[in-house]
């Protein structure tokens, strides 16, 4: 036993002074009595993996400069990833290892809206704090859950008017994944573009293993839109844009997206794929910001001029975790209510991604929103949307009034 | 082996049967738990697939498809229902009668080997694309959202029976699946002692031969694969009590998954096959918090090492080395055919551990 | 009438792929009677191959055309000579062995190329037909896949390297006692089969994109294929491809790709039901 004591120290001797090159799996091994756990669940592998690898990485940034400015509450911070290779009975597995054997102080977690519901219930059974950190439907009332990412009454309600005016058109065809997220969406694109005069003309849904947009392209041409939407999802769809622009139909009809970029598809299709394409987000990393600036000189020092770029979901993670931080300083303790106090107090913490605030009565953020084209594998930032609301949530939930709820509602879309 | 030796044999095994399901909840962690939990359904899940091939020479490729109706079902009638008690006899029936129809439609079709794999991983893959195009608001089933890719995530945990009020902890859902595996290793132990298993079995060694003696091949075969879809069904309700209900459920991975196990644990054996499934799963799991390595990789390396090295599996092997240990004098002579195949019915070894030099028996019969 | 010719051509399309993926998969098994679960593992080494191959600066089409298949055709000779040649005449063994070997295909193509997508672009643009569009790239594709279809048949009926071949599939005991060393003849359609395998995933690679778990999607269904089809390589690959290609391809104008696929396999099962040996367990069973 001593000698793996020992072992340890020297281990963790050895990491101290490596602290910048020490991975996540390496800190693992090394969790010392008094340190404050913290665990992230993200994909690292699986057909997600393209949201997760950025995350995973913010959040080690995150941890590995906290702790280089002294830890919290003077104690150093401890972050076990934890891999779920996009498989939702992992996600499950992970979180309830997190919180009945590691005891984690807080859980960052989730990228799909199916592996969000999954471990909401866990962590809220084994009273541990969650916080959400990716753009979604809305609609989650949870006081042990915060969703720090943009939903669709911050981001769609810009991007559909701003699209119709831009390409001049009213008919829309939506292509969204089939879950929840795409299916909810959708609805959410439907209502703004008929309160804007449009009309929707198809709503497809597909599965996320769906690779041959061959019969629905042609479908899209039977039907004439003047603008395609897209909500959809994950790597297999991104042969959607490849093929939409080898039938040579994307000279043809415009498209604006809910998705498009998060995954940083901007990256991987070429630029007459993507060149035009509308997205907004609560961050891009184009947005011009002395903070943004120093941040992703940070990022890149750390893991490479060739890291991932930076997304919504990667930067509302350091928010996320930022935003924790301070609500722990300011409880003075990582007791779970007395932090959920803390931040319901109005919690803001201001950074590369702008200001984002906690809304007490839905646990969701207030956030600056951003409208942006992709134009050669980066995006343009073409308007900016200061401290939105998160008014689709607020519809439905107020936690203060009934703190003891638990649900995902779905919003009813009056369309 | 003789009586006495083989009493004192049950015994023991069911003295450690007993003290695992009642010791492990004072010496785990809850986390642990739960885990050894799902890892106690799945190697039910194997349990039925080891009995239908192995036994039955029924290679199913497609037992995830009970499986995941067997939760599916348990899920929906348990939210309908509010009461988890139906919802178990649902959840065992709907997958056996699945299993019955897809069955006449095999057996009575007379389809065989790969054409059997082929028709049975299809059924499972409609499955996974139905369940994964239910995120609709038209998918519910009274109370019940089908939720597509997502699954459904409240499933409810199982109660007293008729007593809504009491609802388990997962420890005693860890008492719950541990003993059930106890007692369907048992029951399928027993099964296979029976007139019904040894026919099952006799027709696996040789078909037409069984036909010609009178049997009706399709029944029995039927009647095996029935029995095999409950036990699937049941894995499924427990795996929703340790996780929840989702598509993927159905996929090929899981499929994939019972398949390695029962070639790992030994075909034609019961015991190989469950203690291959939960000690493949804690690699499986161990390998999940590596980096830089995939888990792919070594079950993949696994499953072909088996097939290359050590095709009749860990059991047969094992077995043959404590049999050649314990009677130095007399290594495992090969007996003839038909009184091995009459002893591989129930007793405690199988036919293709007596004799080295044949392949497993499924693999033969189902040679073009 | 513009939309007809649309759909048809959608049709031929679906077809010409389907056939492309599945007949990799016929060539091992019509003439070994092997079931290989790593045929989709080809595919994605047919798909890095070419991205591999692009980056360094090979020309696009000398990378589909050649690089691909011959990489893949070694890695086919490789695996054929230290895992497959030990489970000849063990038909499930050898699923649950290239099942294995799927595994491990991905698990290292995961290590060493990352599990992300990647991509090349569709070449060629586009082609208009009346007032819709369609890719030029997925007209050349029905053009390639005939003429290997058609090579194949060329090489199995006109070559004596075909002749042996045949002559193997028919009646291996026969042929070895005239002397053909049967050995070879399975390492080189081993190798074949792969070659073909990789050959798909070096086409569909500007179409679908190129990830350690892509093949997973087609195994199912060039297995699914393959068996409707029955023993004969190349009729049966076709007939089959046609009947579930163009179903699939109308259910999903119909309604939505979930029931193009489901409709898909329903036909499969009812197909089995019918001719339990496929297709050409009925028809065409003279065909190759």
């Amino acid at each position: 036993m001593d000698t793996k004591l020992d072992r340890r120290r020297i281990l963790k001797a050895a990491a101290v002074g490596t602290a910048a090159a020490a991975g996540p799996w390496f800190i693992r091994d090394l969790h010392a009595a008094d340190d404050i756990k913290i665990a992230g669940i993200h994909d690292a592998s699986g057909g997600l993996d393209i949201y997760g690898r950025p995350m995973i990485d913010v959040l080690t940034l995150a941890v590995e400069e906290a702790n280089a400015a002294g830890g919290l509450l003077g104690r150093q911070l401890t972050l076990i990833n934890y891999d779920p290779q996009s498989n939702i009975q992992y996600y499950t597995q992970y979180a309830t290892e997190a919180a009945t054997k590691e005891k984690v102080a807080v859980v960052l977690a989730g990228i799909t809206s199916a592996s969000r519901e999954a471990i909401r219930p866990v962590l809220k059974r084994f009273n541990t704090l969650y916080f959400y950190n990716t753009q979604y439907e809305g609609g989650v009332c949870d006081r042990n859950c915060f969703c720090t990412g943009s939903t669709p009454a911050q981001t769609v309600e810009k991007l559909i008017p701003y699209a119709m005016k831009k390409f001049n058109g009213k008919k829309i065809y939506v292509l969204a994944a089939d879950y929840n997220y795409g299916q909810i969406t959708s609805k959410w694109v439907k209502k703004f573009t008929q309160e804007n005069g449009g009309t929707i003309v198809q709503t497809d849904f597909f599965p996320l293993d769906v690779t041959d947009f061959g019969p629905t392209i042609k479908k899209i041409q039977a039907a004439k839109p003047d603008i395609v939407v897209s909500v959809l999802v994950g790597g297999s769809h991104i042969s959607f844009y490849r093929q939409w622009a080898a039938t040579g139909m994307k000279k043809q009809i415009p498209m604006a997206s809910t998705t498009f970029g998060v995954g940083n598809e901007h990256v991987v299709t070429n630029p007459e794929e993507h060149n035009g394409i509308l997205a907004a987000y609560a961050y891009f990393q184009e947005v011009k910001s002395p903070a943004n600036a120093d941040y992703i000189k940070r990022y890149q020092k750390r893991f490479g001029e060739k890291a991932a770029p930076l997304t919504e979901l990667a930067m509302m993670t350091y928010h996320g975790f930022n935003l924790w931080a301070a609500a722990v300083k300011k409880a003075g303790t990582v007791d779970r209510m007395k932090v959920i106090e803390a931040l319901e107090g109005n919690m803001s913490f201001t950074g590369p991604g702008g200001k984002t605030t906690i809304d007490p009565a839905t646990h969701h953020a207030v956030l600056d929103v951003y409208l942006a084209e992709a134009q050669n594998r980066q995006f343009k930032v073409l308007e900016s949307f200061s401290q939105q609301k998160p008014a689709d949530t607020a519809a439905v939930c107020d936690l203060k009034k009934n703190p003891n709820e638990n649900q995902q509602y779905v919003i009813d879309v009056k369309v | 082996m003789t009586a006495p030796l083989k009493a004192v044999g049950w015994v023991a095994g069911l003295a450690l049967s007993v003290a695992a399901v009642f010791g492990l909840p004072h010496v785990l962690e809850l986390f642990t738990l739960i885990n050894a939990t799902i890892y106690v359904s799945m190697a039910i899940l194997t349990l039925s697939l080891a009995l239908i091939w192995g036994y039955g020479g029924i290679l199913c490729f497609g037992q995830a498809a009970f499986f995941g109706l067997g939760g599916y079902t348990y899920a929906i009638c348990a939210i309908n229902f509010g009461d988890s008690t139906w919802a178990i006899v649902l959840a065992m029936v709907l997958p056996a009668l699945v299993a019955a129809l897809v069955g006449y439609f095999i057996f009575w079709g007379r389809i065989g080997d790969v054409y059997l794999g082929v028709i049975t991983l299809t059924m499972t893959l409609i499955f996974l694309k139905f369940f994964n195009a239910t995120a609709g608001d038209a998918y519910k089933i009274g109370r019940a959202a089908l939720g597509g890719f997502n699954g459904i995530p409240s499933t409810p945990p199982l109660n007293l029976p008729w007593d809504v009020g009491t609802q388990l902890a997962p420890e005693d859902i860890w008492y719950i699946a541990a003993s059930l595996l106890v007692i369907l290793y048992a029951g399928s132990r027993w099964l296979l002692t029976t007139a019904f298993g040894r026919v099952v079995v006799s027709i696996r060694e040789n078909e037409k031969r069984s036909e010609l003696l009178g049997y009706d091949v399709r029944r029995y075969k039927l009647g095996i694969f029935t029995i095999g879809g409950a036990i699937a069904g049941m894995a499924g309700i427990l795996f929703a009590n340790c996780v929840f209900v989702s598509p993927t459920m159905f996929s090929l991975f899981y499929n994939a998954q019972v398949i390695i196990w029962v070639t790992v644990g030994g075909l034609g054996t019961l015991l190989g096959p469950i203690a291959g499934s939960i000690a493949l799963q804690m690699i499986v799991a161990k390998l999940g918090t590596l980096q830089g390595l995939d888990p792919n990789v070594v079950l993949g390396a696994i499953l072909i090492v088996f097939v290359l090295l050590v095709p009749k599996g860990l059991q047969p092997v094992l077995q043959d080395w404590w049999d050649r240990l314990r009677e130095p004098r007399q290594p495992a002579m090969p007996a003839p055919a038909p009184a091995s195949t009459l002893r591989s019915a129930g007793i405690e070894r199988p036919l293709t551990s007596a004799t080295t030099a044949h392949q497993p028996a499924a693999n033969a019969a189902s040679r073009p | 009438m513009d939309l007809v010719v649309i759909i048809i051509l959608q049709v031929i399309a679906a077809v010409a792929s389907l056939a492309l993926v599945s007949v990799g998969l016929a060539v091992i098994f019509g003439m070994m009677r092997v079931i290989n679960l790593a045929h989709g593992e080809f595919i994605m080494l047919g798909g890095y191959a070419v991205i591999y191959a692009t980056r360094w600066g090979v020309n696009l089409w000398v990378a589909m055309l050649l690089v691909a298949p011959l990489f893949v055709g070694v890695v086919g000779i490789v695996v054929e000579r230290t895992v497959i040649r030990f489970l000849y005449g063990r038909m499930i063994d050898t699923m649950l062995a290239t099942w294995g070997l799927s595994l491990l295909l991905i698990g290292a193509a995961t290590m060493i190329f990352g599990n992300t997508t990647t991509g090349v672009s569709a070449p060629l643009g586009s082609v208009t037909i009346g007032q819709y569009q369609t890719s030029l790239y997925e007209l050349v594709l029905v053009v390639i896949v005939v003429a290997v279809l058609g090579g194949l048949m060329a090489i199995l009926r006109l070559t004596k390297a075909g002749l042996i071949a045949r002559a193997t599939m028919q009646n291996p005991a026969m042929a070895a006692s005239l002397g053909i060393s049967t050995n070879t003849v399975y390492m080189v359609t081993f190798g074949a089969g792969a070659a073909l395998s990789g050959l798909a995933g070096a086409l569909i690679a500007p179409l679908s994109g190129v990830l350690p778990t892509m093949g997973v999607a087609y195994v199912a269904k060039a297995f699914i294929t393959v068996i409707s089809g029955g023993s004969a390589i190349i009729a049966g690959t076709l007939s089959a491809s046609m009947l579930l290609g163009s179903l699939n391809t109308l259910a999903t104008f119909v309604a939505t790709p979930v029931v193009g696929e489901i409709t898909l396999l329903f036909a499969a099962i009812v197909l089995l039901r019918i001719l339990p040996q496929g297709i050409t367990g009925r028809f065409f069973r003279r065909a190759l």
